[in-house]
């Protein structure tokens, strides 16, 4: 199957107005000795047999159980009202809106989408998206170097999600940027010795709240020493929490970035998601990535446009603020219509359904023999439990039956023994909770 | 009268429920310190599931997408994008994944989309020649990063640290901006009067401190450069390696190879070779193929088969890490691949075959009425000039705007930036004949007015409800956001 339109007779015409007799002469630029004839793939395949190929693909992968495992990845609610309106081809068949007339629609929302994400961060100026949560923290930590003009080092809280420090490890290793990664105590940042560390030649400080491991710290000390030495405080969040926890923008945070596939976006077995990043108005020009605007057009009607392009790679080429283009645009336009349709008051309630429902599921769980919760302090709608049993076997025993009850965190970095980060979302019931409790006590 | 805009806040009204959360099915007493809460509720609109609907259905009416509109921009290959592979990618099999599965190393509940990621790389290795390939760059910038990445841990396994990269005055502007966020300083060569890297400067320039050459096959001007050979035999001589720009292999599926011409390293764009939807932006995917040089350099996570069984694979010691920290754009590979299954070895060598065929025949209609910088056939797309018509007050902008209201998108224009009022067309392979008659004939017409009446211009579009945006003022007076 194809979907090339033409008829073997307007070929024909085409070449000839050409001047060419048959088709392969299309490609007399590309010197025989290197021309391939064919491609050693199978025959194209009608749509038809295509689905069911993929169907039954579809079918190997099991989506059947309850969740119980976060880590960057939630299984929260998505509207169906996104995805009829994400799913209209006006907006995912578009381009880039870099011709402002014609592109309104994706502009306007972005314009919409920046505007909430300075709600949720009480930041001053968002950008278009980024990739993902974990690059929009190694862009942000970019950013502080930026920012921060002589300095080379940055800080790295270790509660950050332990992949996105392996991504950010990427990106600043290969600028000679120099890191530290600060182990967390109890699951806590390790707030003295984060104190210890700040000095004039620290660029930022990058810190997740809540943490990797669910807990909720006050991070008033930590930022009130590293803007003494005028280095900037980098922080990773969690959209959903934002709708309960202090915003980064009132906790003086300078640069805030998150992964946004929790606002109205499926798992998708890691991707599309995307990033966000947001700062405070005097670091504007140092953001990565797109920025809309509003204006006027000549007779003064408001529009939307693409503006302060000239830190992006196609106009500052080798001396742009990232070599970013296309970001996760249709992912952040789908976000802005989860958090149009969740409203302030239905982030509020739904950081509390997070919250209460973690919290009721950390108290069964501590009943259980044998069960240990490891942050005991407060937490969102993470948290660390370990038991007397292996944590791979204790997994696959409760994945039979039925649950994906948390992440072995040992799998995830050789620094851990036996613990197993569980959460939950707005969407498990009580019933479902206290079978997962009932399933561990069964196995323990 | 002028208009103004009414936002989604425009619209709030205190109390009014968009939707309707899962109920409150615990009691629990504890709270929160109140120095960790938020003092005041983050404002976001107050809206009825109706008025979203309303809000963003009216919004896209506003745009204007490939379903709609011929799309011709150059560089960027906005071709149809199949329905069969939304269809695919939408069901629950896939959607619901959680990537912690892999974690947790239940392999055999993925099985399916580790095929899929499998299928995928395969087959982008029978297309470019190359001998492995990952899916975890999320876009062609991405896919670019990582390629410079792996090409700096070569150097570096040597015992080498090079300090340049290479790059034609035609590239894109991702490539020198890659080059420096890898921390690389970039050596610009001009082209030459054919619109090629010019081949004597070139092999000036190279040295053993150049660690690699980045260049896009065909060029941004849609030619195809006859000494790439030689071009990669110049640079190998001296150890640089050599890094092919993918944005354009929607010319030479089927025709030629960049692993089998000597290319180390290449990404590719799957959102426009591979036919997935742009979504206005992104989210793209830039799977990146490497030859056996590059394979130890490779990143996080891989795949491979253990007897029936897939499973997922960690980067050996000289792996480069993680850009992603999964499979990158899963989703978008998932269309790709699709796509890929769809066209078969014939239906991708007919597509660009087709997407060359049209962008001649629309290169031969319009070139007695433009500039033509480079004479000679092109490959997938033409890049023509409006110089002459800039003489009488009309630039590529203004034919840009122009077309607008006849229903046509505009084509790229200013790019590549060698050319003066660079008009840059793609039609691709999917548009019949009788759409690009319908555009050159449109761009006849516009070349007419420009003779008779070139003020006129600065009035269109027309017809959009906006026209010709004060940029310079967006900066001066920023608003980028809504202020309650």
């Amino acid at each position: 199957m194809t979907y090339t339109p033409h008829t073997d007779e307007q070929v024909k015409e085409m070449l000839d107005v050409i001047g060419l007799e048959k088709e392969s002469d299309l490609f007399s630029s590309v010197p025989q000795e290197l021309q391939v004839h064919g491609i050693d793939l199978p025959e194209g395949l009608d749509e038809f047999s295509t689905f069911e190929k993929f169907k039954t693909l579809a079918a190997k992968n099991v989506t059947d159980k309850t969740i119980f495992m976060g880590g960057g990845y939630y299984d929260h609610i998505v509207p169906s009202a996104v995805d009829a309106l994400a799913g209209r081809s006006e907006f995912y068949t578009s381009y880039t809106p870099y011709q402002a007339e014609a592109s309104q629609g994706t502009l306007q929302a972005l314009y919409e989408y920046q505007s909430m994400i300075c709600e949720l961060s009480g930041m001053d100026v968002s950008n278009a998206s980024m990739y993902d949560g974990a690059s929009a923290l190694a862009e942000s930590a970019l950013m502080a170097v930026r920012i921060s003009r002589k300095r080379n080092k940055i800080l790295i809280d270790g509660g950050i999600n332990p992949t996105y420090i392996k991504v950010v490890e990427s990106y600043l290793s290969f600028r000679d940027i120099e890191f530290e990664i600060i182990d967390v105590k109890n699951y806590k940042t390790n707030i003295q010795a984060v104190l210890d560390k700040i000095d004039d030649s620290v660029a930022g400080y990058l810190f997740q709240n809540p943490n990797f491991f669910g807990t909720i710290d006050d991070f008033t000390a930590i930022i009130e020493k590293l803007h003494e030495h005028k280095a900037l405080a980098v922080i990773s969040a969690y959209p959903i929490s934002l709708g309960m926890l202090k915003d980064p923008g009132s906790m003086g945070a300078d640069i805030f970035c998150a992964d946004g596939q929790c606002l109205g976006n499926y798992m998708n077995f890691g991707g599309p998601s995307f990033g966000m990043i947001a700062t405070k108005e005097k670091y504007i020009r140092d953001l990565p990535g797109r920025i809309i605007g509003r204006t006027l057009d000549k007779d003064d009607n408001e529009i939307f446009v693409l503006t302060m392009q000239a830190r992006e790679q196609h106009i500052r080429r080798h001396r742009a603020t990232s070599n970013i283009c296309s970001n996760q645009n249709l992912i952040a336009v789908r976000s802005t219509i989860f958090m149009s349709l969740v409203g302030q008051n239905g982030l509020a309630d739904m950081a509390n359904l997070c919250f209460s429902k973690a919290t009721y599921l950390k108290n069964e769980l501590a009943k259980v023999d044998g069960v240990m919760v490891l942050n005991k302090d407060n937490s969102f709608n993470e948290f660390v439990i370990s038991t007397p049993i292996d944590s791979d076997e204790l997994l696959v025993q409760l994945r039979d039956k039925g649950f994906y009850a948390g992440i072995n965190l040992a799998n995830i970095d050789s620094k851990f023994s036996n613990e197993i980060l569980v959460s939950v979302t707005e969407k498990r019931s009580k019933e479902q909770m206290d079978a997962l409790v009932a399933a561990i006590g069964e196995v323990l | 009268m002028s208009t103004t805009i009414q936002t989604i806040f425009d619209k709030s009204q205190e109390g009014r429920k968009g939707i309707a959360l899962p109920p409150l099915d615990v009691e629990v007493d504890t709270k929160i310190d109140s120095s960790l809460l938020r003092e005041t509720k983050a404002r976001l609109p107050q809206v009825s599931e109706f008025d979203v609907v309303r809000h963003f259905t009216n919004l896209s009416n506003k745009n204007m997408s490939i379903d709609k509109n011929f799309y011709p921009l150059g560089s960027c290959t906005m071709k149809y994008n199949p329905k069969i592979a939304e269809r695919v990618a939408n069901q629950d099999g896939y959607l619901n994944l959680h990537p912690h599965v892999v974690t947790n190393n239940f392999n055999e509940d993925v099985q399916g989309s580790l095929e899929t990621i499998d299928m995928l790389e395969k087959s982008l290795c029978e297309v470019t020649g190359m001998s492995a390939f990952t899916t975890t760059p999320q876009a062609g910038a991405h896919g670019e990063m990582l390629g410079v990445m792996m090409i700096d841990k070569y150097h570096k396994s040597k015992g080498e640290k090079r300090k340049y990269i290479i790059v034609p005055d035609s590239s894109h502007g991702t490539n020198p901006a890659t080059a420096a966020m890898v921390g690389y300083e970039v050596i610009t060569i001009k082209s030459d009067e054919n619109g090629a890297i010019d081949f004597e400067t070139y092999k000036e320039k190279m040295s053993h401190e150049v660690a690699a050459v980045m260049l896009t096959v065909p060029n941004t001007l849609g030619m195809y450069n006859k000494r790439i050979k030689e071009l990669c035999e110049v640079a190998h001589e001296y150890d640089a390696l050599m890094y092919y720009d993918g944005a354009n292999m929607n010319a030479i599926m089927g025709v030629a190879r960049p692993g089998d011409i000597g290319f180390d390293v290449i990404h590719i764009n799957v959102h426009k070779t591979f036919a997935t939807p742009h979504g206005g932006g992104g989210p793209g995917s830039g799977p990146v193929g490497v030859n056996d040089k590059l394979k130890p350099f490779l990143p996080d996570l891989g795949i491979k088969k253990e007897g029936d069984l897939y499973e997922f694979t960690t980067g050996g010691e000289n792996s480069i890490g993680k850009i992603s920290p999964f499979f990158g754009n899963y989703g978008i590979s998932l269309r790709a691949i699709t796509y890929m299954t769809v066209l078969g070895s014939d239906g991708m060598k007919d597509a660009s075959s087709k997407a060359v065929l049209n962008a001649n025949y629309l290169r031969v209609r319009l070139k007695d009425y433009f500039d033509v910088p480079y004479s000679g056939m092109c490959m997938h797309e033409c890049v023509l000039s409006a110089k002459t018509l800039a003489k009488k007050g009309v630039s590529a902008m203004d034919i840009a705007k122009y077309l607008l209201d006849f229903g046509l998108h505009a084509p790229t224009v200013y790019f590549p930036l060698i050319v003066k009022e660079a008009i840059m067309i793609e039609p691709t392979e999917t548009e019949n004949k009788e759409t690009i008659d319908y555009f050159c004939d449109t761009m006849i017409n516009a070349v007419k007015l420009a003779d008779e009446n070139p003020e006129e211009f600065q009035s269109y579009p027309r017809t959009l409800g906006v026209c010709r945006p004060d940029d310079t003022r967006a900066i001066k007076e920023l608003d980028v956001k809504f202020s309650h």
